[in-house]
């Protein structure tokens, strides 16, 4: 019983409000999925599409991911360096912070005050909160790894790290802004400048909020889930090195055929397709340990969260560079093939992984048996029904739509007008409106499901914890 | 056994550090000495007047952007549709830029000029009174917002765009809808409009080729419900443009006027649906006279 007495209770907190945050998030984009529909649900001047969408992605990114990336590193971090964390102290802070700063950046989205930058909309007294966060978990991190009993750092905590710096890195870069009131500033830099730093920025909070830090988790939870180890351990030194190194370059695929310089958009393009090999190591990886383990599929219901959660990564990361092509980019962009792609990611990959993580937790966090594997089964399908439906619709959409945009006549007319367009997309978007509905039923079973093993589960016999 | 970098995180920080600094450095910050040079340069294009600005602002609030882009690409259908492709120089003064990412509405880059003044307004306030079927929000309480003028002299400022007593005076009284459609008609407007959306063809036949087609008067009639009932009525009566009724045109003037429109009076062009769909309108219309 030597064991270091690890703080499980800030690892519950968080768990505990992410989860409130990533309902939100998905009711505010089941809202906005039937504004698209019907304008009359718009109800200015708070409850716009305009306002509410950027609401749905800060609560997605900010709240649900990011909030639940601080409960796990948190939990991975002890564990990994057998000691407890550096600061409980500040982590409690970080706690309560986090959530003021959540519940600011959501009222004041709602009245407007936005930067209008993709995924960086929070005004720059928000903005200064978020740094602030930012800089109190990393120390914590940081001082718990500096200060570790482990002689090796493991390949989660390499993407933890990096993720550390990436994200400061990109995010104080984009907040540079000159401040004219209390709620509005301008940009630092103008027009194609501003455009190519913004998607500088906005790609690799992909990279880096919603690639490494998965990942991270992806490499801790799946061998601690089958109780086999990774598979190869040079093979994971290679791809986070090539992944870190070549995600920065391709920001401007973004911007395939706008007015920013040819090169810039060759490299992005270019960096955009060899990032497969990196995020396949990854995906490779993960297969190449179920080895020998893959009955588990049938008999572990966390190795399917996993397994499909890798599997929606490797999609995604042939689709994304797919999509950085010109020729490709010049047909698909604007279109809604692209909330499809997003929506693989975010729905697939990202939430699956963090599904599968809470559920190891749940025992570890209350004490008690997890209350239902049915239960746990019946959310795996419903999600994943919800994000097949969500991501195959909008796909098909947005070929659609772009064949329709780009229909030109035998006399060099436009065969469809805009309208005409945005009409045939009405019976998609009601199907997409549905896949929310699908998706969110499956994550109040998963809820339900926590909440029933907190106060009925039956107590866990103590060798485990 | 391991790398030096796997038992101290210090040299792993480093690493890491560099590995990301390499392509932002290259991708990100050497971009700046390519963009918004001497060689970008436009000469029409100039700063946001006061008025502009606040609509720009408006426009920012209210996240258009989420639903309408910014930037033409040069892609034929793209040209045809919106107009001449953007460049760089159009954007030197936009802080933030404003390019979007995703149409469910259309992209606005070249909307200025396009429409009459009125067109936007009522547009704002009511879109699917002028658009049948789209899912925009309706922005009527932009009327009931004036703009505060003190403001906005401090964001010209900020932005050192140029201005004048008399431009902030005049701010007085004017609304958050006078200012977003002030900004609605200076987008795209400092690039001599190129429109690159003349259909080519043979010339233009001098009397129309369905004369006596009852299809193609179907045909018409569709068209005018989706391109001009907005403005010209559903009885040709008139409303932001003029009436239909009692035009006293030939069949060839009717044509040009709709095939390549009027700038100056309001009248977009509407080449880009091809010549045989114009004939088909100007076989509708005169169909109507009284």
């Amino acid at each position: 019983m030597d064991k270091p007495t690890y703080n499980t209770a800030i690892v519950r907190s968080f768990i505990h409000w992410s989860l409130l945050w990533g309902v939100v998030a998905i009711l505010v984009g089941i809202l906005i999925s039937f504004q698209l529909v019907n304008p009359n649900l718009n109800l200015p001047p708070y409850f716009t599409y305009g306002r509410l969408r950027p609401l749905h992605t800060n609560a997605g990114i900010f709240g649900w991911a990011i909030g639940s990336f601080f409960a796990l590193y948190f939990y991975m971090v002890q564990r990994l360096c057998r000691r407890p964390l550096w600061s409980d102290g500040l982590a409690r802070f970080q706690l309560y912070l986090f959530n003021f700063t959540i519940i600011v950046a959501a009222v004041t989205l709602l009245m407007g005050f936005t930067q209008s930058k993709e995924y960086h909309e929070l005004e720059w007294p928000v903005d200064i909160l978020v740094v602030v966060l930012w800089v109190i978990f990393s120390i914590n991190i940081l001082m718990t790894i500096f200060k570790r009993k482990e002689q090796q750092m493991y390949v989660s905590l390499w993407f933890m790290g990096a993720s550390l710096i990436g994200v400061a890195i990109l995010y104080l870069v984009n907040s540079a802004a000159i401040p004219v009131s209390l709620f509005k500033s301008y940009s630092a830099y103008a027009g194609a400048n501003d455009a190519n730093v913004q998607w500088w920025y906005g790609h690799n909070a992909v990279a880096m909020v919603l690639t490494l830090p998965p990942l991270a988790i992806f490499y801790y939870f799946l061998p601690k889930s089958t109780g086999v180890a990774i598979y190869s351990h040079r093979l994971s030194i290679v791809a986070f090195w090539s992944l870190v190194f070549m995600y920065l370059w391709t920001g401007a695929h973004h911007l395939l055929w706008t007015p920013i310089p040819d090169w810039v958009q060759t490299l992005a393009m270019a960096f955009s397709i060899m990032l497969i090999a990196p995020s396949w190591g990854s995906v490779i990886n993960g297969y190449l340990s179920m080895n020998g383990q893959w009955h588990q599929m049938r008999e572990n219901y966390l190795v399917k969260f996993l397994i499909l959660g890798i599997t929606f990564y490797g999609l995604q990361t042939l689709q994304g560079p797919l999509q950085a092509v010109r020729s490709f980019s010049a047909f698909i962009h604007y279109t809604e093939w692209v909330p499809g792609h997003v929506h693989m990611g975010a729905l697939g990959w990202v939430s699956l992984v963090l599904f599968a993580a809470f559920y190891y937790l749940a025992p570890r966090i209350y004490g008690r048996e997890l209350y239902s594997i049915p239960l746990a089964n019946l959310h795996f399908w419903l999600v994943l029904l919800g994000q097949l439906i969500y991501s195959v619709s909008m796909w098909i959409a947005g070929v659609q739509q772009a064949g329709m945009w780009h229909a030109i006549g035998t006399d060099g007319s436009l065969t469809y007008s805009f309208m005409e367009s945005l009409v045939a997309m009405y019976p998609y978007y009601w199907v997409r409106a549905l896949s929310g509905v699908i998706y969110i039923a499956g994550v109040a079973v998963f809820i339900y499901n926590l909440a029933m093993t907190a106060r009925r589960g039956k107590p866990l016999a103590p060798a485990v914890a | 056994m391991y790398g030096s970098w796997e038992i101290k995180p210090s040299v792993f920080l480093a690493l890491a550090a560099a590995a990301i600094l390499v392509g932002t450095v290259v991708t990100m910050v050497l971009p700046f000495a390519w963009i918004n040079t001497e060689a970008d340069r436009i000469e029409g294009v100039t700063p946001y007047t006061p008025l502009e600005l606040a609509g720009r602002d408006v426009y920012i609030r209210e996240g258009c952007n989420n639903c309408h882009t910014q930037t033409i690409r040069p892609l034929v259908a793209e040209v045809l549709r919106y107009g001449d492709y953007s460049r760089a120089g159009e954007f030197v003064h936009d802080r933030p830029h404003l390019w979007g990412s995703r149409r469910t509405g259309p992209d606005l880059a070249r909307i200025g000029g396009k429409y009459p003044d009125a067109w936007h307004y009522q547009h704002m306030a009511d879109p699917t009174s002028m658009v049948p079927r789209s899912n925009m929000p309706a922005y009527a309480f932009l009327n009931a917002r004036e703009v505060d003028p003190e403001l906005i002299r401090r964001k010209m400022g900020v932005l050192r765009f140029p201005y004048t007593v008399e431009q902030i005076s005049g701010l007085r009284g004017k609304t958050e809808m006078d200012a977003i459609v002030a900004y609605m008609q200076k987008l795209g407007t400092g690039m001599e409009q190129s429109v690159a959306a003349v259909v080519a063809a043979p010339a233009v036949a001098e009397e129309n080729p369905f004369a006596d087609d009852a299809q193609a008067l179907r045909e018409g009639a569709d068209l005018y419900r989706q391109h001009c009932v907005a403005c010209h009525g559903a009885q040709l009566q008139g409303g932001i443009g003029p009436s239909l009724n009692a035009l006293g045109m030939g069949d060839a003037d009717l044509f040009q006027v709709i095939f390549n429109g009027i700038v100056e009076y309001g009248m977009p062009a509407y080449a880009s649906l091809g010549q045989e769909r114009v004939w088909k309108m100007v076989g509708y219309i005169q169909s109507q006279q009284d």
